[in-house]
């Protein structure tokens, strides 16, 4: 029963990773793709948040009369890792914008068609 | 009682996970995703991550939100039925998924002080910050000076991220005003949007300058700032909106903030000090500190800002200069 509570945050992380996964990998639709990037880039997110917790800590704004804190580290190393997932989504959807206009169709499986028949 | 809503949050974020993979409006799939960021940010805060959650709710839940609306405004909001099986794809998944859950069983409980990840780094940080830099909130201490460097990279690839994006769609100034004729009708949206507009510049300056002190810094600061000037846009349309701040006001600023971030760098090495280091700015080293953190904090703030506009103008005005 600990074991199931000290990992359940592991655990679903990993079911959403995977669902991310999956979304990119099955389905052709590409803003689908750069939306399943984003739910597994969350769900990274969450894994490092969840090691950085520390039981009964607080956040890691000192004050006077706390003494745990929650780990800072990941925290930044996450903050930053935000503004980069943002960054890789604005330049993937200004991506399919263009294949948007030279294919007329944002769907993987014709745009293959299309380059066959080049 | 923290376990619970621990659990709870989780267990909606699967919901809305599952229910983005099976809805094929991708209209809804975008409202779902945004749900799907403000969730994870409501955990981030149970979780202690203040700053990591405010980040979140203005980038993952914000920013991004309104970039896929505008990527489906220009394409579709139909996702077509695959032609392959999912067969293999879900095989492919299900391996991986066991082998992670396989790889969990080794590690350390949640919530465990004694884990590897607490041993290191972060108790000095922990115990110097308060001496050494004199702000309480140890991630602007790690993020703004200890880990500088990594921080003038970061507000880099946001600088690339927005020349990729000029780049790639370019940038259209419109002269008439172009704006869905339904908007203009909507008074209330009007009011409102002149109401709040200053209201979100100052609290997005305050986010700027309080970040030493609570949750906040320049990389949130920016993208407030930024929505600020977006709901203007989607209230009084895009042509009100460029000539309010051109665009190439907004190149200038985007390159400005990267170079008061590096100028401060240099101004430590010049005072005798390395690269981006505070303490040589000011006679004391805690006020040099204060004050090359609130100068870098600036320059990133105006980075962001400027670079979310970029990105924003340049979906936008590409959708309304037609399919040229």
């Amino acid at each position: 029963m600990s074991n199931l509570l000290g990992h359940y945050n592991y655990w679903i992380v990993i079911v959403l990773m995977m669902t991310g996964f999956y979304i990119v990998i099955a389905r052709p639709n590409l803003i689908k793709k750069v939306i399943g990037l984003f739910i597994f880039q969350t769900s990274v997110f969450i894994l490092f948040i969840s090691m950085a917790k520390i039981e009964g800590g607080s956040a890691p704004i000192i004050e006077e009369g706390i003494s745990v804190y929650s780990n800072p580290l990941p925290h930044v190393l996450i903050l930053t890792a935000i503004v980069v997932s943002l960054a890789t989504t604005a330049l993937g959807l200004a991506l399919i914008v263009r294949i948007r206009e030279a294919y007329g169709t944002t769907n993987e499986d014709e745009i293959h068609v299309q380059d066959e028949q080049d | 009682m923290e376990h619970f809503i621990d659990i709870v949050l989780l267990g909606l974020l699967m919901i809305t996970g599952f229910a983005i993979v099976r809805l094929r409006s991708l209209l809804a799939v975008t409202m779902l995703t945004s749900i799907y960021s403000l969730l994870s940010a409501a955990l981030f805060v149970v979780l202690d991550a203040v700053d990591v959650a405010l980040t979140e709710a203005a980038i993952g839940a914000g920013i991004s939100t309104i970039l896929m609306l505008a990527t489906i405004a220009q394409t579709t909001d139909r996702e077509k039925v695959p032609r392959h099986t999912p067969l293999l794809p879900l095989i492919v998944v299900i391996t991986t998924g066991a082998a992670l859950i396989y790889g969990t069983l080794d590690m350390p409980h949640y919530g465990d002080p004694d884990a590897p990840v607490h041993r290191h780094m972060a108790a000095a940080y922990l115990h110097d910050t308060p001496l050494e830099i004199g702000v309480p909130n140890v991630v602007t201490s790690v993020l703004a000076s200890y880990r500088g460097y990594d921080t003038l990279g970061e507000v880099t690839v946001i600088f690339t991220a927005g020349i990729g994006v000029l780049a790639l769609l370019g940038y259209h100034t419109r002269r008439q005003n172009i704006q869905p004729p339904g908007i203009k009708k909507i008074v209330v949206l009007r009011v409102i949007a002149k109401l709040f507009l200053p209201l979100i510049l100052l609290f997005a300056l305050y986010i700027l300058f309080h970040g030493d002190y609570g949750p906040g810094g320049g990389f949130q600061a920016g993208v407030i700032f930024a929505t600020g000037f977006i709901l203007y846009a989607l209230a009084f349309g895009l042509g009100n909106a460029q000539r309010l701040i051109p665009q190439r006001l907004l190149h200038g600023l985007a390159a400005a903030g990267v170079l008061i971030y590096a100028a401060v760098g240099i101004e430590g090495m010049l005072l005798g000090g390395k690269f981006l280091e505070y303490r040589v700015l000011a006679d004391d080293p805690v006020t040099g500190q204060h004050l090359g953190i609130m100068l870098i904090e600036l320059g990133v703030g105006i980075t962001v800002a400027a670079v979310m506009l970029i990105i924003y103008f340049g979906f936008v005005s590409r959708q309304n200069s037609g399919d040229s």
